[in-house]
């Protein structure tokens, strides 16, 4: 199970943060500070993997990616596949990358619910829902509409043909 | 309306958070942030909610309290606009937990919007319960969830399948009720679908023996051919991944696979196939690939033994171990030590790459090759595998050697065949990294070389040509300087020669060189330099013909900086002076070390290590701890062993019989002479038919250790030149020239500066307290005190408690009374440190508070004492 997925900048400010496991919010930050301080002396040219058990209990796994000025981190437990996780970041990137169109920084900061919507449709609940990208952007466009269509819900037709037809 | 796209205020509000250059700034933002939005709930203006809650979960991720929003999200969700209900439900998500009775209230509004008409609104309900569904929402909710599985949407069918296995999880037995459902959704084509589906019949196997029985019997063959399927299937542009297709539905059916064929030899018999299939062909030159084959060789250790694939699994991860990516290569080394457990023999065949990812650039996956070597390791392969990391010792990065030479020490203190090829391993790692060589380590090391009697001369001839090489590793010079001292006439005489050794001509003159350029160097630390003074002290025995030079080694040393340093120096210096009758026997070669009793105490004592001026952090019981100083200068009196509460001795201390640090460490006034004293009490017994019990001796010895307890006077009185043979008493006569240095000078009381009067601090009809006061010299605000508690009444007082206290600009320091009792007109004594910070401008002052018991009834007296002498 996934317990948390985090996204921080450089400089460690927390630009997502979502814990699939009921944490108060001082100790997610302390968590946040704790992978942070990790992640930043990390060298260069080592592997994605940390086992961070002193911050997350027995058995915790850690994987990261660095792009650009941001941090992508899964935590998560033995019961995952540690290389599919380090996919699942590429997921992810990918699908923010369809949706805001070579995503930075700042995207990520002005439309973090629009974040949260793509990671709900890829994580669920510490689960894995959805692997492909081209869903994942349907899923999140049908939302956005709705929100743009605002109050008028029960006009928005859906679409399920799209899957059907391969 | 919305608040996301319209640019309005939670743009500013974000704007205005990223423009803040401090946190406190920041701060300031956000709590005026808060302090609006609050008001705005209370307005209770249903437009603004939605606005406030977006701003709130802003500030939520930022680490502030927003509890106040809470009510807020249930607000929104029971509204009917599609944007109001996403924003409640996301911020119920993020800022509300399973544990809230809030929670209560949202199971209503989840029931309806999961029956709702617009799929997205039941996707949304379905996403909240997926996160942070309880044990009651489950019960409630559950049905809904089983009836959404079936639902025509595959969006709602997935969250609906990974919404079941959260309920599963958190009430086990609703499993059964999901297992109808569960095998449905195998035979989905929807690989999205089928993903959630196998992650629930996953889940449902491991929760309950039942499901995996029918699972195991109904389905195993359908999820092998979706496996082969979509292992052979064409290329499928949405699930593709580097060329694979769909790595994660690949993963999530082996992973099932692992729990049906489990224990099963039948099911089991039905994937060795496919798994075989998976294992050779799936393509590794990409981590997705990688992936899969890693999950596949997961699963072939997991299911009934089937030797032929574990062999294909562990080969798979022998090449992972060669590939360029990190990634694989740690991943690679997780695998094989669980691999280890069920096939020694084939992770054995792949030691070599293993060696080979000791020496990697990359720390961590060092760290996990270093492990699982040291779990390779065997009586038949230890010299083999041990040469080999002792070769990369020489060449591997600083910050890798601590850890490598701990596991060598590890390695071959475990496997070692014989002594003498444990001491050359073990002088190999010192010579290499003995600066990053634990105490333990060395400290086993000695035992050992004392306990290999044939084996003295040759180790300390390897000793002595190591340490000319490599003066710089700490811990090497100090097992050399501690087998020199002890066996430095083997060395000079090439006693017990080996077949394997070289002669070598040592002279006595070579043997003190060494042990002179430890003593003087000025990276030494104390342990070496004081190890370094006893091996000396030996010496001047062992070859007598260096003992002028010796001597004027241990003189200079009188004038270290480090008290314990110049003591012992003064001390030495005494016995090879005058004492050359007994020196002989006081130095003779330490007996034998318990290998026993030191590995016994080393388990015990191993997370603290044992560091040389901390306290040590076990006692031990005295006869085992004051033994090897009693052996080590050779004294027959068993009658003056230390006193138990002196006992604080540690293996170091064994060692060199030389109290290191403690005269500093120990903290009680009472206790330090005794501390002080104790080995000094043993040399000064030799020879003295026991004068020790002469009251007047005793005396002048505890003012021996007072000055003993007090470093600076101790520094004071040996700067000055003291004249010899102070001391008066005939008695004690016999005693002093060893101690001539130390005796305390008669005008003492002179050289501290003006004297103050004692006074009586404190008097009752049944206690009496005196103080006398005391300066210590270029301290003037600080003054001692010691106070005397005398008992004016016939009755004894018991748990006699003594308290003060002072006003500010005063500081007090309490030692521990001398005792707890007070006989019947007898009286104990404490001592006070007082520190004026107004030291000329206020006198002192104090307040006290005596307690205490007389035949077991309390008695409290108070009182307040002015009349200290002006100027303290």
């Amino acid at each position: 199970m996934i317990k948390a997925v985090m996204m921080m900048n450089t400089q460690g400010k927390p630009r997502l943060a979502k814990f699939y496991d009921y944490l108060p919010v001082e100790k997610q930050q302390e968590l946040i500070r704790g992978v942070f301080s990790v992640l930043c002396s990390r060298p260069e040219n080592v592997s994605n993997f940390l086992e961070i058990d002193s911050l997350f209990g027995p058995d915790s796994r850690l994987v990261y990616k660095h792009y650009a000025t941001l941090y992508f981190v899964l935590v998560f437990d033995g019961s995952e596949n540690e290389l599919a996780m380090l996919d699942l970041i590429q997921v992810l990137v990918e699908t923010l990358d369809k949706c805001f169109s070579n995503v930075c920084e700042l995207d990520i900061v002005f439309n973090y619910s629009k974040m949260h919507a793509v990671l709900d449709e890829i994580v669920f609940g510490g689960q894995v829902l959805e692997t492909s990208s081209v869903e994942v952007m349907k899923a999140v466009e049908e939302i956005s509409k709705l929100e743009a269509a605002s109050n008028s819900i029960s006009l928005v037709p859906k679409s399920v043909s799209g899957w059907r037809g391969r | 309306m919305n608040p996301f796209s319209s640019g309005t205020r939670l743009r500013d509000m974000i704007r205005s958070i990223r423009a803040c250059k401090t946190a406190a700034e920041e701060r300031g933002v956000v709590r005026k942030e808060c302090a609006d939005i609050r008001a705005s709930i209370n307005e209770n203006d249903p437009h603004d909610r939605h606005r406030n809650l977006a701003k709130l979960m802003f500030i939520h991720m930022l680490g502030y309290p927003t509890h106040f929003g809470q009510m807020e999200c249930l607000k929104l969700i029971a509204s009917p606009g599609f944007p109001e209900k996403r924003i409640g439900y996301l911020g119920l998500m993020l800022l509300l937990d399973e544990r809230q009775e809030v929670l209560m209230l949202v199971t209503n509004s989840l029931k309806q919007d999961l029956n709702h008409t617009n799929q997205y609104v039941v996707g949304l309900a379905l996403c909240a319960l997926g996160n942070i569904c309880s044990a009651e929402m489950a019960r409630d909710l559950a049905p809904e969830v089983e009836r959404l599985i079936q639902f025509r949407d595959p969006n709602i069918r997935k969250k609906a399948a990974l919404c079941s296995t959260r309920i599963v999880r958190k009430v086990p037995d609703l499993a059964e009720n999901f297992v109808n459902a569960a095998s449905s959704l195998l035979k989905e084509k929807h690989h999205g679908v089928l993903i959630t589906g196998v992650q629930l019949c996953y889940e449902l196997c491991t929760i309950n023996d039942e499901a995996l029985e029918f699972f195991r019997k109904k389905c195993t063959e359908g999820l092998i051919k979706t496996l082969r399927d979509i292992t052979n299937s064409s290329y499928q542009p949405e699930y593709d991944v580097a060329g694979i297709t769909d790595p994660f539905l690949h993963i999530r059916l082996l992973k099932l696979l692992r729990v049906l064929g489990h224990g099963d030899a039948d099911a089991s018999d039905l994937m060795t196939d496919i798994l075989a299939q998976v294992a050779t062909k799936t393509e590794s030159n990409k981590n997705a690939g990688n992936a899969v084959l890693y999950e596949c060789v997961e699963t072939i250790m997991a299911i009934e033994d089937t030797s032929s694939l574990r062999v294909l699994a562990i080969n798979i991860l022998g090449r992972f171990l060669s590939n360029r990516d990190n990634n694989i290569r740690y991943v690679a080394l997780n695998m094989l030590m669980k691999a280890i457990a069920f096939d020694d023999q084939a992770v054995q065949r792949h030691r070599v790459t293993i060696l080979e990812c000791v020496k990697d650039p990359d720390a961590s996956i060092r760290k996990r090759a270093l492990e699982l070597v040291s779990l390779l390791v065997n009586e038949n392969n230890v010299k083999q595998l041990t040469k080999e990391l002792i070769d990369y010792l020489e060449i591997s990065d600083e910050d890798f050697k601590e850890d490598l030479s701990a596991k060598i020490c590890s390695i071959v203190e475990k496997f070692s065949p014989e002594k003498l090829w444990y001491i050359d391993q073990m002088l190999k790692v010192l010579s290499e990294a003995g600066k990053f060589v634990k105490d333990d380590v060395w400290h086993a090391l000695i035992v050992v070389i004392s306990n290999a009697s044939d084996l003295h001369g040759y180790t300390v001839r390897a000793l002595y040509k190591a340490v000319l090489t490599y003066s710089e590793q700490e811990t090497l010079v100090r097992v050399a300087i501690w087998c020199i001292g002890e066996y430095g006439d083997l060395l000079v005489n090439n006693v017990g020669m080996l077949g394997i050794e070289d002669p070598i001509t040592v002279t006595e003159c070579d043997a003190v060189d060494v042990i002179e350029d430890a003593i003087t160097r000025h990276n030494s630390d104390m342990t070496t330099k004081a190890m370094a003074l006893v091996a000396l002290l030996k010496l001047s025995s062992r070859f007598p013909s260096t003992s002028e030079r010796i001597k004027d080694i241990i003189v200079k040393q009188k004038g270290s900086l480090l008290l314990e340093m110049q003591q012992r120096a003064i001390e030495f210096n005494s016995i090879v002076d005058r004492h050359k009758n007994i020196r002989s026997s006081l130095v003779e070669r330490m007996p034998v070390l318990d290998e026993a009793t030191f590995n016994v105490r080393r388990a015990g004592s191993l997370p603290a290590s044992v560091s040389t001026m901390a306290k040590p952090s076990v006692s031990i019981p005295n006869g085992v701890a004051a033994a090897p100083v009693v052996d080590l200068l050779d004294l027959d009196s068993d009658d003056i062993l230390a006193p138990p509460s002196s006992s604080g001795a540690d293996f170091l201390q064994d060692l060199l019989g030389v109290d290191l640090g403690s005269s500093s460490a120990q903290s009680g006034a009472t206790q330090a002479p005794k501390a002080g004293t104790d080995l000094l009490m043993d040399i000064l017994s030799i020879g003295t038919p026991s004068p020790a019990q002469n009251s007047t001796s005793s005396i002048d010895l505890l003012s021996t250790a007072d000055v003993n307890s007090n470093p600076s006077f101790a520094l004071e009185t040996l700067s000055s030149p003291a004249p010899p043979h102070i001391a008066t008493t005939a008695s004690a006569g016999g005693m002093f020239d060893l101690l001539d240095g130390l005796s305390p000078s008669p005008s003492k009381e002179a050289t501290n500066g003006p004297a103050y009067p004692p006074i009586v601090a404190y008097e009752s009809s049944s206690l009496k307290i005196e103080f006398s006061f005391s300066k210590t010299p270029g301290n003037p605000q600080t003054t001692n005190v010691q106070a005397t508690f005398i008992n004016l009444s016939p009755n004894t007082f018991t748990d006699f408690v003594f308290q003060a206290a002072v006003p500010k600009f005063l500081q007090l320091h309490l030692d521990p009374a001398s005792s707890n009792t007070l006989q019947a007109s007898g009286n104990i004594t404490q001592n006070l440190r007082v520190t004026n910070s107004q030291h000329g401008k206020k006198s002192l002052v104090m307040r006290m508070r005596i307690g205490y018991k007389v035949n077991g009834k309390d008695v409290l007296e108070e009182g307040q004492i002015n009349n200290f002498p002006r100027g303290l």
